[in-house]
């Protein structure tokens, strides 16, 4: 009997569907054990009946849950509630869904602040009324999955890997748990580090790093060494996937930012990286906008309206 | 009044959309309103942020089309800091797009419109998908899944990320292409050329025959449209001007930084999503699918109508056939899907051409640039129509005030006036079964938002 998988996407950018696809021919090899009752992006299964009759939303009961995207508005949480209800086990998929993910930068404003400015850019025509009619309510911020529902697993990453993805449905087929490590980004990272870097202050990615094109990312010198910020030692790793390739941005020679969100589910990647920085001796100061480093992760309350920029 | 009718969520689409068709007491359809449900707020949290930084935060406006934002922001931060774009960056830029167009097209048509034409309109939503599809036809599916891979692991390979990507950057790119991965990428792209002319004489012998009544109906409205052209006039999907037809052919050509006199955006109290329109028709904005005002289309269709001619062989030859059979401007909903089969000829081509030329592998691709206050329009054309950022930076490089234009939201005008045509045609005496909502969502699918 194949396993029944229930998927919805909720404030995402269907970035983590799209991971799922991009499983490619280990999809095709997992199809036969997966049967998929609920799954927006590809198939027509309805919330109110195939004829849109039915008063409530109504989801296929599944063993598996796979739920991305945070909580914005009304019909997200209504949506979150009956997949709970209807999935044995709840994945969080996507940093969105574990830790707001971009999203979430959003909990830095009001809903005023945000409705009024996006009402009354130069384009839109002056005097706009916000909308009201048909459309689901907003809450009053940008939730992560768990402060609402409980969550089974946590599958970080934006959008997570998608080798991450197969080992996590895996398990659960064997009927197992996902065994997912709690590494940071840096203890996958090949870079060259030699301990404490000459840098006092932090550079804008305005300008490249020194690397030599033609030779591998282990004979670079670490980013962060360099005066970059990277969030390599205060994110978690899983971006590589499961060849030990380098992490994805580092492959890029593109310092990290963060997201996997946390190494720990209840880390935080801000006050982890000021620690970092101070006690290495670098002027923290000198990062031109530090609530950046909550890029991903600013649900849960670690940003909030008072936290805008920086000083 | 009669029986609402929700279809939600809209599925087999990018996004988060559904349709109240309200029928009145004689079964016939009083209204049919599309709810863009999805507002997240890009345009304020990006202020007070790095200019440099939102390049790769925009990327989560959408999963499947993120290096259209991440190359339409980069270019609008390049403005900002008035820099300039070392060559071989530029050039690396532009692979980048055409790439993302390809894999695009491979997943619009095959994982999300096909099921329809494959599998039928009136088969069981069980079966109407890429699932069904793999068990209908397994050679067919593994073709599809292997080449979008293809496409999709050729981009992170070289570029790191794929799904939300990191590596254009204001000056260029951020690492250069070795010459063994420049021979690569060429392999891969004539796999992928070779898929997309079977796909297309595929589609034309197999597929859209079948479905011609349904081409020529479904969700037929008449309106303007919108694309890039280069300065010769020809298709491009990375630069050039932007180009507004008027439905009688006629056009405006402009520059992007001047979008504010030539289009603007009004707001229904039912949808989130604000709906772009013709500004400088100077007639207004109406929905009325009778008598439409201001609206134009974008997305592929759209591009085709626009462009006087391709500049690649194969696609060009498509192109011609295809004005042939449709004339020009084409206006027929469901040609989308054709009109994306002829950009995948035309993205692969694109894309080899930029490939060849081996000056792409130049070591030098990123200029240093400083950050300083300035204002700056970026655009490109993303699968789904014309995507434009719009930034002013204050002296320290922040984002002081940012605007976004993105592709679908062009377009929500026109699917919300689809809608309503194919409901009111379809849908007569309170008669709606599985079959006739699908079709009025495939009228959605055609653009897809
Ligand atoms: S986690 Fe990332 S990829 Fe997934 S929905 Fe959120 S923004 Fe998109
Ligand atoms: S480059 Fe970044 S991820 Fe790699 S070791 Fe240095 S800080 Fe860590
Ligand atoms: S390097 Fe960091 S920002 Fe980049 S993909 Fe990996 S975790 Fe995400």
């Amino acid at each position: 009997m194949p396993v029944k998988v229930a998927n919805e996407w909720l404030n995402s950018c269907s970035g983590c569907e799209i991971a799922i696809l991009n499983l490619g021919e280990t999809l095709l090899d997992l199809l036969p054990q997966i049967e998929f009752v609920h799954i927006p992006v590809l198939m027509d299964h309805k919330h109110y009946g195939q004829l849109g009759e039915k008063r409530e939303i109504d989801i296929p009961k599944a063993t598996v849950g796979l739920l991305s995207g945070g909580l914005r508005n009304e019909e997200h949480l209504e949506v979150a509630h009956e997949m709970r209800k209807k999935c044995d086990i709840l994945i969080a998929l996507g940093t969105c869904a574990t830790h707001g993910g971009i999203p979430a930068l959003i909990n830095s404003f009001t809903n005023d602040e945000f409705l009024e400015y996006y009402y009354s850019t130069d384009s839109t025509e002056p005097g706009a009324k916000i909308p009201d009619q048909g459309i689901s309510p907003l809450l009053d911020r940008c939730y992560a999955l768990d402060e609402k529902i409980d969550v089974d697993i946590y599958l970080p990453g934006c959008p997570p890997h998608p080798d991450q993805i197969a080992t996590a449905i895996l398990a659960l087929l064997n009927g197992e748990t996902p065994d997912l490590p709690f590494k940071s980004v840096c203890d996958t990272c090949p870079a060259i580090r030699k301990g404490k870097g000459n840098i006092t202050t932090i550079k804008r990615f305005t300008e490249n790093p020194e690397y030599d094109p033609d030779k591998g990312i282990d004979e670079m010198r670490c980013l962060l060494e360099q005066g970059y910020l990277c969030a390599g030692p205060v994110t978690r790793a899983g971006c590589a996937g499961n060849d030990g390739d380098a992490p994805r941005c580092i492959s890029a020679r593109v310092p990290c930012r963060g997201c996997y969100g946390p190494v720990r589910q209840d880390g935080n990647q801000l006050l982890d990286m000021l620690n970092a920085l101070a006690s290495n001796g670098i002027d923290i100061t000198s990062i031109p906008d530090r609530s950046s480093l909550l890029r991903f992760s600013g649900a849960h309350n670690r940003l909030v309206p008072s936290i805008k920029g920086d000083k | 009044m009669g029986k609402t009718i929700h279809i939600s969520p809209l599925s087999r689409i990018e996004g988060h959309a559904n349709i109240d068709i309200q029928l009145d007491d004689n079964g016939e359809v009083a209204s049919a309103t599309t709810h863009f449900n999805s507002i997240r707020g890009f345009e304020k949290y990006v202020q007070g942020k790095p200019a440099e930084e939102v390049t790769r935060i925009v990327t989560r406006i959408c999963g499947i089309c993120p290096w259209h934002h991440h190359l339409s922001s980069t270019k609008a931060v390049d403005a900002c800091f008035g820099a300039n774009v070392a060559p071989a960056g530029h050039m690396l830029r532009e692979c980048m797009q055409n790439m993302a167009h390809i894999n695009d097209k491979i997943l619009h048509f095959y994982f999300l419109a096909a099921p329809d034409f494959i599998m039928g309109p009136d088969a069981d939503y069980k079966v109407r998908n890429v699932i069904g599809i793999a068990q209908a036809a397994p050679e067919l599916a593994k073709k599809v899944i292997k080449m979008r891979q293809l496409g999709q692991m050729m981009m992170e390979k070289f570029a790191g990320k794929v799904i939300h990507p990191i590596a254009a950057v204001p000056g260029g790119f951020s690492k250069p292409m070795s010459d063994s991965q420049r021979k690569e990428l060429i392999e891969s792209t004539k796999t992928l050329l070779d898929f997309a002319t079977f796909s297309m004489a595929h589609a034309k012998e197999n597929i859209f025959p079948a479905y011609m009544d349904d081409v020529t109906t479904l969700g037929s409205i008449t309106t303007g449209f919108i694309g890039t052209v280069d300065y010769h006039g020809a298709l491009n999907f990375y630069d050039g001007n932007i180009r507004l037809m008027m439905i009688d052919g006629s056009f405006q050509d402009f520059n992007d930084a001047d979008y504010l006199d030539y289009i603007a955006e009004h707001v229904e109290p039912t949808s989130y999503g604000k709906f772009p329109y013709a500004k400088s028709w100077n007639q207004g904005f109406s929905m009325d699918i009778d008598n439409p005002k201001g609206v134009y289309r974008s997305n592929c269709l759209a591009r085709l109508n626009t462009c006087d001619h391709i500049s690649t062989p194969l696609a060009q030859a498509e192109l011609e056939a295809f004005r042939e059979q449709f004339g020009r401007p084409a206006q027929h909903t469901l040609l989308y899907h054709w009109a994306r089969l002829i950009e995948l000829v035309y993205a692969c081509e694109k894309t080899l051409e930029l490939l060849m030329d081996t000056a792409i592998c130049g070591k030098e691709t990123r200029f240093e640039v400083s950050p300083k206050a300035g204002r700056g329009v970026g655009h490109v054309e993303a699968p789904r129509g014309t995507l434009i950022h719009d930034y002013t930076t204050d002296e320290n490089g922040l984002i002081e005030k940012a605007n976004m234009i993105v592709g679908t939201t062009h377009n929500l005008a026109p699917i919300s006036m689809s809608v309503e045509q194919s409901a009111k045609m379809l849908i007569k005496d309170g008669h709606v079964d599985e079959t006739i909502l699908n079709k009025v969502e495939m009228s959605v699918r055609a653009y897809d938002p």
